[in-house]
This record gives structure tokens, C-alpha cells and sequence, in this order.
């Protein structure tokens, strides 16, 4: 196969990009020299990929994740990868360790996490697609903050296998860009079955988005315009909801109890299967260089405490104390259940309505630096983290702005259902432009 | 509850490491999460979980391995082909 | 029976390597140890980030024929765990095994007891784990110590097979040991004779008395060794009315002693929790399916039926899969003709010879055995020289040079028995009654051993070749002529 080359040499000045490529090359395929974003958790082989952790500083995987391999396949040209919080955890990519990335819309705020350089580069026309992470909403979040597309494709749809992990039984790789239509493209090319992944699905996704919505149901669950989210954005989001209904759906008040102790599930499951996957991090096969000279207790402690940045430090010690004797039951056992009775809730749900809208975002993007105290950071997934916990699909398109910020729509479908998801955004977005 | 000295605790149990000067905002945001993580009581319900997918596997077959260089490539210290570590006391 | 008050009480933990073409999570080929360090490793098992474990078939078929062989219940659902610890030999910083839902439980293994009879050992679980890599400590006092560590053998499946405290000596623990090894030999799940394949922890206790881990031990020799220092330091501590510690030790093979492990392996919590990476098992409806081989026991009582080995004959040509192979090839041509000859001839002897050269059975043809017999049973040979014979064919080998046919031994070194040409023989007994006039006085006075003296003598001369019945007639003989009556 002839292989090509483009020019990348964006003008990043919202520090979206950790490495550029500047001569990516590409093969032929439905993605052909299309210039496509990285997020860097996702391991790209011979390029740098750091998670914007210092503990991963210089590291160079000597493999492309599943995911990566198909992009290339498809003829894409990996442009660069992108800036995030570390390791994922975050929901503004100011825990990033080489500086926050800037919201396009308002270098002021910041641009959501933790996929918040993808988007950045996206909403900033630096690329045209990107591929981001969602694990609490990671994806739906800089989409919704930065006026893009995002979906959190359903667990299982997009092989996880390079993806560096931070909570495996709540993570997938998904696509960003500015149309649903690109976003749809990328899920073509990313979705299917990988015998990498022993959690991935034989549910290949080769669908091209359709407008037409009418006798759709949707629910509209009352936990989602309750008193935590904030009037303007609530009030943009349900002007989109009329929209649909003026496209021919009608809406369905609903109500999801178990979303009480989601957060808790999440937060619970989240820690206790990162402080497992970083526990690997120690500067022997690759991070910064572990002293040899020292003990091997004393040298892992080290390199850890220095290279780690303090939010993963608490979420790893969070998880530690939870998978402590005695621990378990009290924490993870129970976190599982509480997924079973999301689940639950959603299948409910789903029996009468065919998609559930709300807003993906209690706010607009966050002024940089205005929230310091984590508890109060974890609180801003609320939104979001239900579909994680469910596995379901979860797309966030733009809907409106309130004080200038945009505001993201969000539609959650049925299992396996993303096309359905897709059609729902792509139907919005077609009346509204 | 946690007190400053169980977070301690758990910082050298994780191999995290925790200064001086953190200890004491730490544990104080740490029994916050913490209190919120108890929401968790109040769940009810099977804890058997039913998986849909089982008994995944993958037929005996040889498959390349990465070459030495690959493996050692990252590592910051090797010696004639090992990758060199602290002692473990 | 009731125990006695100083009862010893052993359990112990076998780790096995199961004989898959490749690892237990990944496609890395697992026969490592000829290669070069850290070239038998992929991002997979080297815990590279965002890698994923995929489950070896092969690994999990294993364990179950081993689960069936033993008797034990496989669970509806198994699953995997991870065992989370820091080490530098783990390099995901967790192993993945099987926590509160292993493959199998319950079960046993009949071993020969120290009084003589059956006993039956039960056992608690079986499950499936990863190996983790190898560390190699290096440097010194001054430069630093420090460690190497090589990854080829992380990723090898194990299957651990954990044993209830039915054991009563350190003997028994090393027959336990012997027939769990023949088992998993017998049903082409594990090759003992890889290095490092198998690896035990022992737990040993004095009836009323803490119980003492010890690990580390890596030999089957070492298994008895261990546990015999154990049995002595722990009744001298008891007898000096001093306390057993409940603790970790370690077996140090070259010294044959047990020492306190001063690591906080004690204090480890490993916060297990199900690999959220892998699946459950369902394959409890596989085991109808499996189809065992004759296994040990079955085995040993066919020897005894088929080709009339004595027990203890039996027990020891069975004891080994290699071993009870190349008895059935030596007997195949005529199993009733020379099944007796070749029991002895192979579990006394051959076993003998080799252990001695510490060479393997590897190292002898079937036919060449086969050979040898037929020689023996002929008449041919005298014992001695047939253990002449032996011995040459094992050096041959040994040496590296071609190894000859027992035939052509016995051609070259003349050892064939001559029955006939007794007038030989007749002259070389004078020569003998010449030489030893002490021998003959002694034969004179009734001493016993004279006349086996003087018939060592001459077959000394004549190099074994002679028949000792023939000999002692000849001598009996040629004493009375020379005036030497008892």
C-alpha cells in the first residue's frame, strides 16, 4: 500500500497537544490523510505516551493499541497526542502534570476532563476528530464544556487493549470531532470485536446517522433537572428537548432512585481498580529511574511520591484503603450491587421509553482553578456517571450556550443501542443548523 | 474515621508517599470522600453478579514475543540483558 | 487411630508448571529456559500499561483432567483474582489467580503411610495462577547490591493443588509429593524433569503447637530435608519448654536449613478483588468429557496382575510415567518370559546405575535393556557380568562415544559363560589352592566364608565368566584331592 504523507503544524496555544507529529503518514481508507488526535492514554507505538504523568515521562510503547492499529488501517494519520488530566482522573484537565489544557471557547475556563485536550483540539479546528476516554465522562464532559460531539460508546463495542487503564470495568475509548457525522465515522472505524480484549463484543458498528426521530420515546428523568444543576443550563437543555418533540418525539417523565448512591459506586469502583493498575508503576521497565542503590521498598516509594500528582496519590490511596481487610464488602461488594441496581433502573426505564435526555453537565465550564476541593470536583460527575456504571451508550452534542459557555445535550440509549444514540444527536443537530 | 496516622498508614501501605504538610488537609478530604462512600450502606440487593459473557478463552498457540531490545528499551538500568531493580531487603 | 501427643501434622502447597506451548495469558512461547533472559516476553506478560491477559485454553483443560484425576469438585463458576503485592519480580504489581472461587475443591490422593497401609490425603482446593519472573541478586557490600530481574518465566501457567493437614511425617509429605508428580506426569499436564517446574510450601506443626510456613523449597529431596530440620528444631524448642513461633521461613537448599523470613510477608494484605480484565469460568460440563488415562495406582496394580511384579517392584516401575514406559517397551516381546527377570533387573538395578551417573532414562535404548535380559535369562551371563555389561553401555554413553549392543560387549570382553571346558577351570582352582594356603587352612578348620574366598578368587581369574554352582562343585573337588577335608 502507498503510504502518504501530511504536514501537521497546528498553532496550539491552548496546550491541547503533549506531542505533536508534525509528518504523520497515512495509508488509503475511508479516514484517508485525515489528520486524526490521540488522547495520551492510549498507547501509540514509537510515539511518546505519558497519561501527562511524570511517572510515565519518556515512555515509548513498543505497541499501538487496538484501537490505534485501526485508525492507521483506515488510512487516518495519527497527528499528535493529546493533553489530560493524569491518568484520567479528573474533570478538567488541571491535573494534567504538564499544565492544564485552555477551553477554546474562553481561555479563562477550562475545557472539561478528562479527554480535555481531544476536545480542545477539536473545538479549536486543529483536527478533525479525535479519540478521547470516558470512565465517569470523560468524553461527554470536555465535549459538553467545549461545544463538540462525544460519545461513550457502550462497554465492550471499542477494544480496550492499549488503552492504559485506570478503571477497566468502567472505561471505553471513544470518538470526538465537531458533527455527529464525524463522530459516526470514527465509531465505524474504531468499533468491533479485538480477541485482545477478553471483555470486548462481536458488535461491529457500520452505520450511517439518519434524522428522522419521529414516535420516539424519551424519558426524561427527574434526578437529572433536580436542584443540583444549574437553572440556565437546565433551561437550555430543555428548549433541545423541545426541539425533539417538535421533530416528532415525545417525552416520558422518568426517575432513576439508584442514582442516590451512584456516585459513591463510582468513586468506590473507580479508586479501588486504579491503586491496582498503578500499583505497576515503580521506574523498573520503564518511568523515571528507580535508585538501585537504595532499597527496593525505600525506591519505589520515591519514585512514586515524587512523580505522581496528588489527585492520583488520594485516589490511589482512597482505593487502597477500600480493598484493605475487611474493606471489601463494605466497599466494592456493595459498589457492584449498586451497579446491578442502575442497571436495573435504566432496563426499567428502557421497557417504555427508547432513549433517556438530560443535560451531560450540572454547569458550564468551570472558571480555571475555581474548584479546589475534590469532593467537590467528584459531585460534578453526577451527570455523567450513570451510564458508565450501566455500560450503556452516551453521546453529548451541543445545544445551546448559557453566559457564553456551551451547553451539552445528552442521550443514554439501551445497551449495544449507540446507533440509536447517534441518530437522536445527529436529528438535533441537523434541525437546529 | 480516619485519623492522620491511619492515612499515613495507608500512604506507605499504597507506596504513595505523603508529606508532613499534606497529612493534615489530606485526612481531612479523605474522611469527606470517605463519609460519602458510606452512601453505599443503605444499597440493597443480590450481591451474586450475573455475568452475560463466560468462560472466554484463547486456543494454545504460539505468538511472537517482543525482541530483548524491545523489553529493555524503557528500562533506565539493565546489565547484559536483565533489567536491573533495588534489592528487595 | 488417635493421634499421638507429639504428632507431626503436615500440609503442603504444590505449585506445578502446567507443559502448555504457551503462557497462561498470552502467546509467548514457554520454553524459555535456553533462551536468553527477557526474550520470551510481550507487553502482555511483561505488564506492559494497557495491555489485557486472554485465558490459555490449553491451561484450564489441564487443570481439569488434574482435578478429575484427583477426585475433586469443580465449581459451577470459577473466577480470577488479583493478588495484589509489590515485588520486582511482579511487574504488574499483582498476580492474577484464583481467590474465593477456584476451579476445584475438595478431593484426595492415597499415599503408602508410615505404618504400612493407605492413607488418604485431602485436599482443600485447586486452582489456576500466573508465574511471576525470575530475580537474580547480584553486587555487593561495596558496589550496592541489587537485583536482575528476568520476565521469561512470568505469565507460565501453574496449577497449585493445596492439601489438607493430613500428613503425619516428612516422609509422608515426600510420598505425597512423589504420587501427585507421577499423577500430573501420567496425564501429560507437567514434565518434572524442566528445572524449577515444581515448587512447595510446607506447613508443619507439633500436635498442640503454632504451624510454621516454610517456603521456598524447590527439589523433591528437599521437601523431607526441610521438614525433617523443622520436626528437630521444633521438638528441641518444645522440649526446652520454649514457644513456636506461628511464622514464614525459608528453606536454604545448600545449607538444609529453615530460616525466619524477616519480610513483612506476614503482614501482607493483598487486597484481592475479581480481575475485572477476564470473565468467569463455566466448565463444570466439561468434565464428563475428560477422559483420564490409567493413572498411577491402576497402573501399578496391572504391573502386579499383568506381568506378576511384586508390589514393591510395581510401586517403584510405576512411580514414574518415564520409568513405567520403558519397562512395558523392554517386556513387550515376551511379557511372561521376562517380566520377572526385568523388574529386578530394572527397579534394583538400572535405577541404581543411573542414579549413580546422575543420568536419565533418556539415556538408555528399551531394546538394549531388552538385550541384556535375554542374555541373563538365557544363561549366557552371570549376574556380575550382567552388571558388567550395564555398566559399559551407561559409560559409552556417558562418555559421548557409540554405545555397543550387550551382545557385542559380551563378544569383546569374553564374558560369556562357559559351562563346558571345566578343564580350564580346573587348572586355574590349583593355581588358586597354590597361592592360598591360609584360605585352604581356614577351609581345613570349618571357618566360614573360606570357600567363598577361593571360589572369589577364581572367578576373579577367569573374570566372573564361570558359573558359581560349576565352580563350587569343581573346587569342593579339586580340595578333596589335594588332602583338604573339613
Amino acid at each position: 500500500m502507498p503510504v502518504h504523507t501530511i504536514t501537521f503544524e497546528p498553532d496550539d496555544k491552548y496546550n491541547a497537544f503533549l506531542t505533536i507529529c508534525n509528518k504523520p503518514t497515512h495509508t488509503e481508507g475511508k479516514l484517508a490523510g485525515v489528520a486524526v488526535a490521540v488522547k495520551d492514554n492510549i498507547s501509540t507505538a514509537g510515539i511518546e505516551t505519558t497519561c501527562a504523568s511524570r511517572i510515565l515521562k519518556g515512555y515509548v510503547p513498543p505497541y499501538d493499541a487496538h484501537v490505534v492499529g485501526l485508525l492507521k488501517q483506515a488510512g487516518a494519520a495519527i497527528a499528535g497526542k493529546t493533553n489530560m488530566d493524569e491518568f484520567g482522573m479528573g474533570t478538567t484537565t488541571e491535573n494534567s502534570a504538564f499544565g492544564p489544557t485552555l477551553n477554546p471557547c474562553d481561555t479563562g475556563r477550562v475545557p472539561g476532563g478528562s479527554s480535555g485536550g481531544s476536545a480542545a483540539a477539536v473545538a479549536a479546528g486543529m483536527v478533525r476528530m479525535a479519540l478521547g476516554t470516558d470512565t465517569g465522562g470523560s468524553i461527554r464532559c470536555p465535549a459538553a464544556f467545549c461545544g463538540i460531539v462525544g460519545l461513550k460508546p457502550s462497554y465492550g463495542r471499542v477494544s480496550r487493549y492499549g488503552l492504559i487503564a485506570y478503571a477497566n470495568s468502567l472505561e471505553q475509548i471513544g470518538p470526538m470531532g465537531k458533527t455527529v457525522s464525524d463522530v459516526s465515522t470514527l465509531m465505524s472505524v474504531i468499533a468491533g470485536y479485538d480477541r485482545h480484549d477478553t471483555t470486548s463484543r462481536d458488535k461491529p458498528y457500520s452505520h450511517t446517522p439518519v434524522a428522522d426521530i419521529k414516535g420516539l420515546k424519551i424519558g426524561i428523568p427527574q434526578e437529572y433537572f433536580g436542584q443540583g444543576v444549574d437553572a440556565q443550563v437546565a433551561a437550555v437543555v430543555k428548549k433541545a428537548i423541545s426541539r425533539l418533540e417538535e421533530l416528532g418525539a415525545t417525552t416520558v417523565p422518568c426517575s432513576i432512585p439508584s442514582m442516590e448512591y451512584a456516585l459513591a459506586a463510582y468513586y468506590v469502583t473507580c479508586t479501588c481498580e486504579a491503586s491496582s493498575n498503578l500499583a505497576r508503576f515503580d521506574g523498573v521497565r520503564y518511568g523515571p529511574a528507580a535508585d538501585t542503590k537504595k532499597s527496593w521498598h525505600d525506591a519505589y516509594q520515591e519514585v512514586r511520591s515524587a512523580a505522581f500528582g496528588t489527585e492520583v496519590r488520594r485516589r490511589i490511596m482512597l482505593g487502597t484503603f477500600a480493598l484493605s481487610s475487611g474493606y471489601y464488602g463494605k466497599y466494592y461488594a456493595k459498589a457492584q450491587v449498586a451497579r446491578e441496581n442502575i442497571k436495573a433502573d435504566f432496563n426499567r426505564i428502557f421497557r417504555d421509553v427508547d432513549v433517556i435526555a438530560g443535560p451531560t453537565m450540572p454547569t458550564i465550564a468551570f472558571k480555571l482553578k475555581e474548584k479546589s476541593d475534590p469532593l467537590s470536583m467528584y459531585l460534578a460527575d453526577i451527570l455523567t456517571v450513570p451510564a458508565n456504571l450501566a455500560g450503556i451508550p452516551a453521546i453529548s452534542v451541543p445545544c445551546g450556550k448559557s453566559e457564553g459557555m456551551p451547553v451539552g445535550l445528552q442521550i443514554m440509549g439501551r445497551m449495544f443501542d449507540d446507533e440509536r444514540v447517534v441518530d437522536v444527536a445527529y436529528a438535533y443537530e441537523q434541525a437546529v443548523n | 474515621m480516619v485519623s492522620e496516622k491511619d492515612v499515613q498508614h495507608i500512604a506507605e501501605l499504597a507506596d504513595v508517599g505523603i508529606s508532613s504538610e499534606e497529612l493534615g488537609t489530606f485526612t481531612h478530604q479523605f474522611n469527606a470522600i470517605i463519609e460519602y462512600f458510606d452512601t453505599l450502606d443503605r444499597v440493597k440487593g443480590d450481591p451474586t453478579i450475573t455475568h452475560e459473557l463466560h468462560t472466554i478463552l484463547r486456543e494454545d498457540e504460539i505468538e511472537p514475543s517482543l525482541s530483548q531490545e524491545d523489553v529493555l528499551r524503557n528500562a533506565a538500568a539493565k546489565e547484559d540483558g536483565f533489567i536491573k531493580a533495588p534489592r528487595v531487603m | 487411630m488417635a493421634d499421638a501427643e507429639d504428632q507431626v501434622i503436615v500440609g503442603l502447597e504444590v505449585h506445578c508448571q502446567l507443559d502448555t506451548k504457551s503462557k497462561l495469558f498470552c502467546g509467548c512461547d514457554t520454553d524459555y529456559r535456553s533462551d536468553g533472559p527477557n526474550t520470551h516476553v510481550c507487553p502482555i506478560c511483561l505488564g506492559l500499561p494497557g495491555a489485557m491477559p486472554s485465558l490459555n485454553k490449553k491451561a484450564i483443560q489441564y487443570a481439569m483432567k488434574v482435578a478429575k484425576a484427583l477426585n475433586c469438585e469443580v465449581l459451577e463458576e470459577s473466577e480470577f483474582s488479583r493478588k495484589n503485592y509489590f515485588y520486582p519480580d511482579l511487574d504488574k504489581a499483582y498476580q492474577i489467580t484464583q481467590y474465593d472461587k477456584p476451579l476445584a475443591e475438595g478431593g484426595y490422593l492415597e499415599i503408602e503411610s508410615d505404618e504400612g497401609g493407605e492413607r488418604k490425603i485431602r485436599l482443600t482446593r485447586i486452582h489456576v495462577e500466573e508465574d511471576p519472573g525470575r530475580l537474580v541478586h547480584m553486587g555487593n557490600v561495596e558496589r550496592g547490591k541489587y537485583s536482575l530481574v528476568d520476565y521469561n518465566r512470568a505469565g507460565i501457567p501453574l496449577i497449585e493443588i493445596v492439601s489438607e493437614p493430613d500428613m503425619r511425617s516428612p516422609k509422608e509429605a515426600r510420598k505425597f509429593l512423589n504420587k501427585l508428580r507421577a499423577t500430573l506426569e501420567y496425564l501429560s499436564v507437567f514434565d518434572s524433569e524442566k528445572e524449577g517446574s515444581l515448587r512447595v510450601d510446607a506447613n508443619i506443626s507439633i500436635k498442640g503447637h503454632e504451624r510454621v510456613e516454610v517456603k521456598n523449597i524447590t527439589s523433591y529431596k528437599g521437601v523431607e530435608k526441610a521438614l525433617l530440620f523443622e520436626v528437630t528444631r521444633q521438638k528441641n524448642l518444645i522440649r526446652r519448654g520454649q514457644r513456636i513461633e506461628r511464622e514464614t521461613r525459608h528453606y536454604l537448599e545448600a545449607r538444609g536449613v529453615t530460616q525466619s523470613a524477616r519480610s513483612k510477608e506476614m503482614e501482607n494484605d493483598y487486597r484481592y478483588f475479581p480481575e475485572p480484565d477476564l470473565r468467569p469460568l463455566r466448565v463444570k460440563s466439561w468434565v464428563d468429557g475428560i477422559v483420564l488415562p490409567e493413572l498411577p495406582d491402576a497402573r501399578r496394580e496391572r504391573f502386579i496382575a499383568e506381568y506378576g511384579c511384586s508390589l514393591n517392584h510395581a510401586r517403584t516401575l510405576t512411580g514414574e510415567l518415564k520409568l513405567a514406559n520403558f519397562f512395558e517397551k523392554v517386556v513387550a516381546s515376551d511379557k511372561k518370559g521376562l517380566s520377572t527377570l526385568a523388574s529386578t533387573w530394572i527397579a534394583d538395578t538400572l535405577i541404581g546405575e543411573l542414579n549413580y551417573r546422575d543420568m536419565g532414562l533418556d539415556k538408555i535404548e528399551p531394546a538394549a535393556m531388552t538385550g541384556l535380559i535375554l542374555l541373563l535369562k538365557a544363561g549366557t551371563i552371570t549376574d556380575k557380568s550382567g552388571i558388567e555389561v550395564l555398566r559399559v553401555m551407561l559409560d559409552e554413553q556417558h562418555k559421548g562415544e557409540a554405545v555397543e549392543t550387550p551382545e557385542a560387549i559380551v563378544s569383546r570382553l569374553n564374558l560369556a559363560k562357559t559351562t563346558d571346558d571345566e578343564g580350564a577351570y580346573v587348572a586355574v582352582i590349583f593355581e588358586v589352592i597354590k597361592e592360598n594356603p591360609k584360605a585352604i587352612e581356614d577351609y581345613k578348620t570349618g571357618k566360614k566364608g573360606a570357600m567363598n574366598f577361593l571360589v572369589g578368587q577364581v572367578m576373579k581369574k577367569t573374570r566372573g565368566r564361570a558359573d558359581p554352582d560349576m565352580l563350587n562343585r569343581l573346587m569342593i573337588a579339586a580340595l578333596e584331592d589335594c588332602g583338604a577335608v573339613r
